[in-house]
């Protein structure tokens, strides 16, 4: 077959399969919830309320598609398009199987990408200037605090996501998505996890930040700013939105399993060597099983843990994620730099996690209850004034 | 007049130990406990079309107007209900009871009597006041009409809801079935206490007094 015909085949796959994950993936988030809080959750709509994001998503479609009259309608009408094409866009570079140029299918859209990681960084940070020209555009208070939030916030995670990733450009020596899994598809022990621990804790948390979702969700938060950038949009646009966020969470998943956990490689049957007849399609098993695996984490999280403060989140990007993200790449060099054994690094980033924690309850040797304590007689009281 | 600093007293947040300012143990607990609730699911939730809510006996529904033990309204016309009433929902037209064989115990009974449930806010107080029992609210909770007109509630509506309701088991009437209420008649507690023992049998419904035209 003509290449152009199997990437046009490739990309008719990906954005199908990627929507239709979309909604399927709503479907199960919202059932979890409902386990998770003692309800039923969706059951109206065919059997379990199977077909109830079919359902949603024609409510979107055939909903009346109202532009306020007080918005900018051009940004207003352009960033969910943008929030939709940018997060998708990144998927191009990532590999959902194993990719190879002999195979019957590709398995990526964009093959051979050396830029890759930073291909997605730059990309998907770009999604914030849907969020951004949203807010703007509503022309309403809390849609522009929401996307001031989301822009600070944004901003500030993508340091330690990009630092997180660092050591594991060190460590393979490229930055190609299908590389990386091929560096680690030498055995369970090949896995980037076992060497960069810390790492990954910090580009799973900065991901999550990135995709706005709870508990960094500060940009949308129902109860604060009813809904914050999205408050004015109904309808497909909001659809968009909801959809980008969604494909966010998706495209971090990947990362997090490609980067991390060997990608399709798993051992005894999914590895480099194995080539029996359907291989390709059980390696394709085997990420899916991982990619949805964090997805159900990630909505345990989005249940299980509060919404953070703005000064909590600014203070965790700030205080704990960079300068640890920055000590585990000065690690990652070392061992680099003299050869050490690479389970040095473990050892490493554990040391690294164990001091941030020291540093956290006493931070300048003095005692807390010392720092802290403050004498009643220091209380100001509102008479006061008269005895000067 | 500014606080005396003697009597603040100052809360210290309590000191984070080290697992604690890592955060880690702490999600960890909370995903347990949200797993929990997955390996266990035990909805609490009710499914309500197909399955009705279980409500206690004093809940405070539609009115109805009971029957006495001939059948005939227990209202008495006494407008209690109508001065008790905060909404101001209930209009009655008295009229002197008709002079027949039937109604001979009897002085007076409404002619009209028409409660607007659009206006009712459910407070119970015209049960609270009827000195004979005859009006009291039900368990019945999915009212619904179509207009207006549809939810003004006339004499005959109200003595069909207790047609209705009065031998469902979920509405018994809550004080003296079929005899008028202690106002009527200067019965002691304890007759009252025996006549709750009577069957429950619809009493048949009787010919309107209005009717004949008089």
């Amino acid at each position: 077959m003509h290449p152009l015909l199997i990437t046009l085949l490739t990309i008719g796959g990906v954005l199908g399969g990627t929507l239709g994950a979309c909604s399927y993936l709503i479907y199960i988030e919202r059932k979890l919830a409902a386990f998770i809080q003692d309800r039923v959750g969706p059951n109206r709509v065919g059997p379990f309320g199977l077909l109830q994001p079919i359902a949603d998503g024609l409510k979107f479609l055939l909903k009346e598609d109202v532009i306020p009259a007080h918005v900018d309608k051009f940004l207003f009408i352009l960033s969910p398009a943008i929030s939709v094409f940018t997060t998708l866009l990144a998927f191009s570079v990532v590999p959902f199987g194993a990719a190879s140029k002999d195979g019957i299918f590709p398995w990526i859209i964009a093959p051979q990408v050396d830029l890759g990681i930073v291909f997605i960084f730059a990309v998907s940070s770009l999604a914030v200037y849907g969020v951004i020209l949203g807010g703007w555009a509503s022309n309403n208070k809390y849609s522009a605090l929401g996307s001031l939030r989301a822009s600070a916030q944004v901003i500030s995670y993508e340091i330690p996501l990009g630092m997180s990733v660092l050591g594991i450009a060190l460590l393979g020596g490229t930055l190609n998505l299908e590389e990386v899994i091929k560096v680690q598809a030498t055995g369970l022990a090949g896995w980037n996890f076992w060497y960069q621990p810390l790492a990954c804790l910090i580009f799973f948390i900065a991901a999550l930040a990135e995709s706005n979702r709870l508990p960094f969700d500060l940009s949308e938060c129902e109860q604060e700013l009813i809904g914050g950038y999205h408050t004015e949009y109904g309808a497909l646009k909001f659809a968009l939105f909801f959809l980008a966020e969604y494909t966010h969470v998706i495209t971090i998943s990947f990362l997090t399993v490609i980067l991390y956990f060997g990608g399709w490689h798993f051992p005894w049957f999914a590895t480099a060597a194995s080539n029996y007849a359907g291989a390709e399609f059980v390696k394709f098993g085997v990420l899916l099983f991982k990619v949805l695996s964090v997805i159900i984490l990630i909505m345990f999280i989005r249940w299980t843990i509060p919404r953070f403060r703005f000064d909590q989140l600014m203070g965790l990007a700030w205080k704990v994620l960079i300068p640890l993200a920055t000590a585990n790449v000065v690690l990652t060099m070392v061992v680099r730099e003299f050869d050490l054994n690479r389970w040095w690094l473990t050892v490493g980033s554990f040391v690294l996690f164990l001091t941030a924690g020291f540093l956290a309850i006493d931070p300048l040797g003095r005692s807390r209850a010392t720092k802290r304590r403050r004498p009643a007689a220091a209380v100001p009281v509102a008479g006061g004034h008269h005895a000067h | 007049m500014p606080i005396d600093s003697k009597d603040v007293t100052w809360v210290e947040e309590p000191e984070m130990g080290f697992w604690e300012s890592s955060f880690l143990p702490a999600i960890v607990d909370g995903l347990k406990t949200t797993l929990k609730h997955v390996i266990k699911y035990e909805p609490t939730t009710q499914q309500y079309p197909e399955e009705k809510p279980e409500l206690p006996q004093n809940y405070r529904g539609v009115h109805r107007l009971n029957r006495d033990e001939k059948g005939r309204v227990k209202c008495v016309a006494c407008f209690l209900c109508a001065t008790a009433c905060p909404a101001r929902c209930i209009y009655i037209t008295a009229a002197p009871a008709p002079k027949t064989e039937e109604w001979v115990d009897r002085d007076k009974y409404p002619a009209k009597f028409d409660i607007d449930e659009l206006r009712c806010i459910g407070c119970g107080m015209c049960e609270e006041a009827c000195p004979v029992d005859a009006i009291e609210m039900t368990s019945l909770y999915d009212l619904t009409g179509m207009s207006r007109a549809e939810m003004l509630f006339d004499r005959e509506k109200l003595l069909s809801v207790y047609d209705k309701t009065i031998n469902s088991g979920k509405d018994p009437a809550r004080t003296t079935r079929g005899r008028l209420g202690p106002a009527s008649t200067m019965v002691t507690p304890e007759v009252i206490a025996g006549s709750s023992d009577e069957k429950r049998v619809p009493v048949q419904a009787v010919p309107e007094p209005g009717s004949g035209g008089h």
